[in-house]
């Protein structure tokens, strides 16, 4: 269902947009490889991330509500969403400190995979390996935020295999009840892959957003490869959904240029479509950056994730003491 | 003299007019039924979900992580096991966020046998609950503690577990709730008249709330000393906990021993230093509830006595735990569910063969 990368010799984002679009998909990029590479170098148990996905991912970032609280949107990510969240404005080096599992790991402290993100302070909640649940957290966020109105919405985001788990006919049910419809807005990125299953081998379904439909919801199939087809279909879905503070089912087909995670080898896999590579290959042929700009841009952030990863290596891991802590609200220590 | 359903009606109540509950939700919570047990009707924040049990919880963390206070009913704890996973991720929110995030939820569902419920209107939860870090657990036995631990509850940053045992929803309680009607016959008439729903069009009813309603509060981790003794302890909970009672007034009556019956009624955290302090003294214990016996919640118990040296070497008896019989599933036909599950027969065989042991 993949579609064919587009050429382009004009833009319709303006040039300083483009240019900043850019910078974040190679940073991305650079902080996933980075990442990739640690695992290959024992620096780190398990990768698992999101490049292939910058073109639609950066511009969702871009157009995010960041804050905590119920003004703000909610982010039910997944473990592909780094982009998403280096755009927010998140340090790249606290990812490289979860991939180490360090004690100064931001986000979990050590104790979860990489791009397990979690951020209280910009609503962003904490990212799971199982797929699916997401969908079904992601029920309560958008009922609270029908309830307080405002612009803030509830923003998921699962794979195209994770929509066979119930909880993604859960969020399309209970998003649409009648009278009761949620400010959310709900996406699939789908890649095509359920780890080494094929999407074909397993969906009837022509396009996945067609399920929305039976629910009189808003929807629509992008090209999550092509930059501007994803942000302006973001701005329009967010849009619709911050003012009408109704559901959208957003399916953006995106690649997957690493395979699902270190467990599959971490390779990098040339028959899929690299949007980098695309958009760059159309920010030359429109004027809007050279090659030689783009390739020291990659290799600033080259250098930068490269320098992130040896210096990680002096921080502390976590204290065994610590095992226990959190398990309940203020606590620390062992509780029982 | 309200009933544990009431009870746990005016908790919510409470909780909804004075600490903030925003949503008390479920299958067939809301108007009209509200509850198949009667336990949300009236509520102003109750509302019907989809029949999704996956949704409720789901529905349930998101809300808390929203930072509003919800009450998510599971019908019947038979169709919560397709959300043990949900039940999970809301037990590692905190932990695995290294302390950001917390999610302060309620799910209450009915639990055990007891009304004839066959095999999926009859399961126990407590086992399989207590497998699941990061939640507080109650389980009452009595209204007044019922309506207490659901304050309780309704006030925990963490998420928490209410068990509500389905055999007792009905018993009333022997000690005033503060605010509800006097104990008299009146009283308790007064009170059904107040907030039960009637039968038939309940379109127009409008429940009249007790004014007096308190924060009366049941420490989530306190267990009570249900009947005082010195030759054996008892400890359970929940539908199990009235028949040990009453095994221990027949023997004091009838045969003159004294038994000590402790109701832990909150099963994480639980109340060791009650536990151990009556093991101390009575240097006999049986534990007693009626889930499955493998893997059962008093096994754990059984353990933390055999691994405290002081406790261990104070026995005088082998320390026993009587559960239920492990099959897959309470059998519709009288026989079948009394053979089970432990009875009042089962629990003073189980007592004189403790008190009969030799160490």
């Amino acid at each position: 269902m993949k579609q064919s990368p587009k050429s382009k010799t004009k833009f319709k984002l303006d040039k300083g947009l483009l240019v900043r679009i850019h910078d974040l998909m190679v940073k991305t990029r650079m902080l996933e490889e980075r990442l990739v590479r640690m695992y290959k170098l024992n620096d780190g148990y398990f990768w698992i991330g999101g490049p292939g996905e910058e073109a639609f991912n950066i511009p969702l970032g871009l157009q995010i509500k960041k804050g905590e609280g119920k003004d703000y949107d909610y982010l039910h990510l997944k473990y592909r969403s780094s982009g998403v969240l280096l755009t927010m404005g998140a340090d790249p080096m606290d990812t490289i400190r979860q991939m180490k599992n360090t004690a100064t790991d931001p986000y979990s402290c050590g104790r979860s995979f990489v791009n397990h993100q979690s951020i209280r302070s910009w609503n962003v909640i904490p990212i799971t390996s199982p797929i699916g649940v997401e969908f079904a957290t992601s029920i309560g966020t958008g009922l609270s935020q029908r309830r307080h109105g405002g612009e803030g919405i509830t923003i998921v985001v699962g794979g195209d295999a994770g929509t066979a788990e119930g909880e993604f006919a859960s969020t399309l049910i209970w998003a649409a009840r009648p009278g009761f419809e949620l400010p959310m807005l709900i996406i699939v990125t789908n890649n095509n892959w359920g780890i080494s299953t094929t999407a074909a081998s397993q969906h009837g379904e022509k396009w996945i957003s067609d399920r929305g439909k039976a629910f009189g919801m808003r929807t629509l199939t992008i090209n999550g490869n092509d930059v501007e087809e994803s942000y302006f279909a973001i701005k329009e879905s967010m849009e619709y959904v911050r003012t009408e503070r109704k559901p959208v089912l957003l399916e953006a087909l995106v690649s997957r240029l690493y395979g699902h995670s270190s467990a599959s080898g971490a390779n990098f896999i040339s028959d899929e479509e690299d949007p980098l590579v695309t958009f760059e290959t159309n920010l030359e042929r429109a004027g809007v950056l050279g090659r030689e700009e783009m390739n020291a841009i990659r290799e600033k952030y080259f250098a930068e994730m490269l320098e992130l990863s040896k210096k990680v290596r002096e921080e502390p891991m976590p204290d065994p003491s610590a095992i226990y802590d959190y398990t309940y609200f203020g606590q620390k220590g062992r509780y029982w | 003299m309200a009933n544990m359903a009431q009870a746990i009606r005016m908790a919510l109540h409470y909780g909804e007019t004075n600490l903030g509950v925003t949503d008390v939700f479920g299958e067939d919570v809301g108007p009209p039924l509200g509850g198949v047990f009667t336990v949300t009707q009236g509520l102003k924040t109750a509302w019907n979900s989809p029949l999704d049990e996956r949704g409720i919880i789901g529905a349930a963390i998101g809300l808390a992580l929203a930072g509003d206070r919800c009450v998510a009913e599971i019908q019947f704890c038979d169709y919560i096991f397709n959300t043990i996973d949900l039940l999970k991720l809301a037990g590692l929110q905190c932990w695995i966020s290294n302390g950001q995030w917390n999610v302060p939820m309620t799910v209450m569902t009915p639990v055990g046998s007891g009304i004839r419920g066959s095999i999926y209107h009859s399961h126990s939860f407590d086992a399989t609950m207590t497998h699941i870090p990061g939640w507080k657990i109650v389980m009452p036995s009595t209204p007044i503690d019922a309506y207490g631990l659901m304050i309780s509850c309704l006030k925990d940053p963490n998420p928490t577990m209410f068990l509500k045992p389905k055999a007792l929803l009905r018993v009333r309680g022997k000690e005033q709730i503060p605010g509800e009607p006097p104990l008299t016959p009146e009283g308790e008439k007064m009170l059904k008249e107040m907030i039960d729903a009637p039968l038939g069009d309940r379109s127009k009813w409008q429940p009249r709330w007790p004014e007096e309603l308190s924060d009366f509060t049941v420490k989530i981790g306190s267990a009570r000393l249900a009947c005082e003794g010195k030759d054996i302890t008892v400890v359970s909970y929940g539908r199990t906990l009235p028949l040990c009672e009453q095994a221990a007034y027949k023997l004091h009556d009838e045969e003159g021993l004294s038994i000590e019956v402790l109701d832990l009624r909150s099963l994480w955290p639980y109340d060791w230093e009650m536990i151990s302090e009556s093991i101390r003294k009575t240097r006999r214990v049986l534990f007693v509830n009626e889930d499955t016996e493998v893997t059962n919640f008093g096994e754990h118990l059984l353990r933390r006595v055999v691994e405290d040296e002081e406790l261990f070497y104070c026995l005088e008896a082998r320390p026993r735990l009587l559960a239920g019989a492990f099959v897959p599933g309470i059998g519709l036909a009288d026989p079948i569910e009394m053979a089970s599950v432990p009875q009042l027969t089962s629990i003073l065989k189980t007592i004189r063969e403790v008190l009969a042991d030799k160490a």
